[in-house]
């Protein structure tokens, strides 16, 4: 796997959320607010956006880290350290 | 042959009435029983409609753009008929059954004339893009989807909208439908219903899911992400399971009787993007193992997302499922969606202190509520329900 940057993680979060809330503008969500509320995403969409990511990353999300897709934030700082991005 | 009124179905308690957008048959076309024949458009979004008749399409009475009540004849079908088959004066009966209120504006309907609605290749289109179509008085049938799944998208029509701008368009006017209003008029039309007409009773119960959550994360551990169940499934299948035990929440009232349902037909509560919902139905939930329940669910609500949800899946619920829970709600009181004469709720899961041999244990705790038609059942039956559901969730492992 290629290692990623930062900023191609951030940028594959927000293609991930603009195909499952397309009416969102990813320049308005607050990067330590929780996105599901931000974003108005069920648990439904949740999965999806994980088996997006799982595909898009090539990395398996286990049930128990979900919480660290909470945030912005969390979600960038779990999917580099995931994806070995320096 | 005999003669067969194929009829704008029932979509539900808050649709009266629906505008047909396409055919998907022609004059002379064979049908099959189940087949989706045309597309009508509702306060909730496009649907599409099945037939329950074999047949050959005679004629078609309503032509896309009209709209049409619940009820009158769509078109004629030719069918295998016995013997006694009904007479040729009625094949010929004019268009007398015809055009009930054409309400729709000439101008919608000229519009829909011109694209002959290339009958099956329509282009599948969102209802966030179906919607800002309405807002910005693009008619989605003249739109091309740009992505690779082939479904119309808010760009494409952002798109179309801006192109029709430059043009010099002749006739260019906003059909401009409030789709906001209309979702919000039928939701209240069928909840004012529902709170005028059905006596209510109410019920809850502290129900101990570790069983349930426990159970779960370990299935879903063994599973990759594409295979995983959501937390609602289980409960799902939880909830078919203990109606079968108290039948008369299933069921329609209907004419000052109620009417049992031999097969659970699972309304769920589905938020739509951009606010309302839809509780289109799982047929047969009682039956199904939990790895189908997942896969119709998913079916279920990525058509209620980008989709187009079936006549049957709005007409047919029994009873409703909401996940409110799932939002953070610790319980929520349902308004019974009529006919039907039950609705199930379940808070979200969270622990909480629970009292076992004496001693303070913390538990994953849900509330599990019920409003049900006193009509129907009395608070005694009800309160089985909930009985049954808390008995049937501490062995998870027996839900498959």
């Amino acid at each position: 796997m290629t290692a990623r940057t930062r900023d191609g993680i951030r940028a594959i979060i927000f293609d991930v959320l603009a195909a499952i809330a397309p009416e969102a503008d990813p320049a308005a969500i607050a990067p330590d607010k929780p996105l599901r509320e931000q974003l108005d995403i069920d648990s439904f969409d949740f999965l999806n956006v994980i088996v997006r990511l799982h595909e898009t990353l090539g990395i398996d999300i286990p049930e128990s880290d979900y919480a660290e897709l909470a945030t912005l934030d969390r979600a960038l700082d779990y999917l580099a350290r995931r994806c070995g991005a320096g | 042959m005999a003669e067969y009124e194929f009829r704008m179905p029932t979509l539900g308690a808050d649709m009266d009435a629906g505008t047909l957008v396409a055919w998907n048959v022609k004059p002379g076309d064979a049908v099959k029983r189940g087949q989706v024949v045309a597309v009508v458009e509702t306060q909730k979004g496009a649907i599409d409609v099945e037939i329950w008749q074999d047949g050959i399409v005679d004629k078609l009475v309503v032509e896309p753009g009209a709209k049409v009540p619940v009820g009158a004849v769509l078109a004629m079908l030719a069918v295998e008929g016995g013997p006694a088959a009904a007479p040729a004066a009625a094949a010929e009966k004019p268009a007398a059954v015809a055009a009930p209120r054409p309400v729709a504006p000439p101008v919608q309907a000229a519009a829909a004339r011109a694209q002959p609605a290339a009958a099956t290749g329509r282009a599948k289109i969102s209802p966030a893009a179906r919607k800002l179509a309405e807002e910005l008085g693009v008619d989605p049938a003249t739109l091309v989807p740009s992505s690779a799944d082939g479904v119309i998208s808010r760009a494409d029509v952002e798109r179309a909208a801006a192109a029709a701008k430059t043009a010099p368009a002749a006739g260019g006017k906003a059909t401009g439908a409030d789709w906001h209003a209309q979702m919000r008029a039928a939701i209240a039309a069928a909840m004012s219903r529902s709170k005028r007409e059905i006596p209510h009773y109410y019920l809850a119960t502290d129900i101990d899911v570790t069983r349930v959550s426990d159970w779960l994360a370990a299935e879903n551990l063994k599973r990759s992400v594409t295979q995983r169940l959501l937390p609602v499934v289980p409960y799902m299948k939880a909830v078919a399971l203990a109606l079968r035990e108290v039948p008369e929440l299933n069921g329609f009232w209907a004419d000052g009787a109620f009417r049992p349902s031999s097969s659970v037909h699972l309304g769920m509560a589905i938020a739509m993007r951009g606010g309302g919902l839809v509780a289109p139905a799982i047929h047969d939930a009682e039956r199904k193992s939990l790895d189908e329940l997942m896969a119709d669910l998913r079916d279920l609500v990525t058509r209620v997302r980008g989709g187009r949800l079936r006549s049957s899946e709005m007409s047919d619920p029994t009873v409703t499922f909401t996940n409110l829970g799932e939002q953070g709600v610790d319980g929520v009181f349902g308004v019974i969606y009529p006919p039907q004469v039950a609705i199930v709720g379940l808070g979200k899961v969270s622990a909480r202190p629970r009292v076992e041999g004496g001693a303070v244990v913390a538990r994953n705790v849900a509330t599990a509520t019920l409003a049900a038609d006193h009509r129907a059942s009395d608070g005694h039956r009800g309160g089985l329900f909930l009985t049954a559901l808390n008995r049937l969730l501490q062995e998870p492992e027996k839900l498959r």
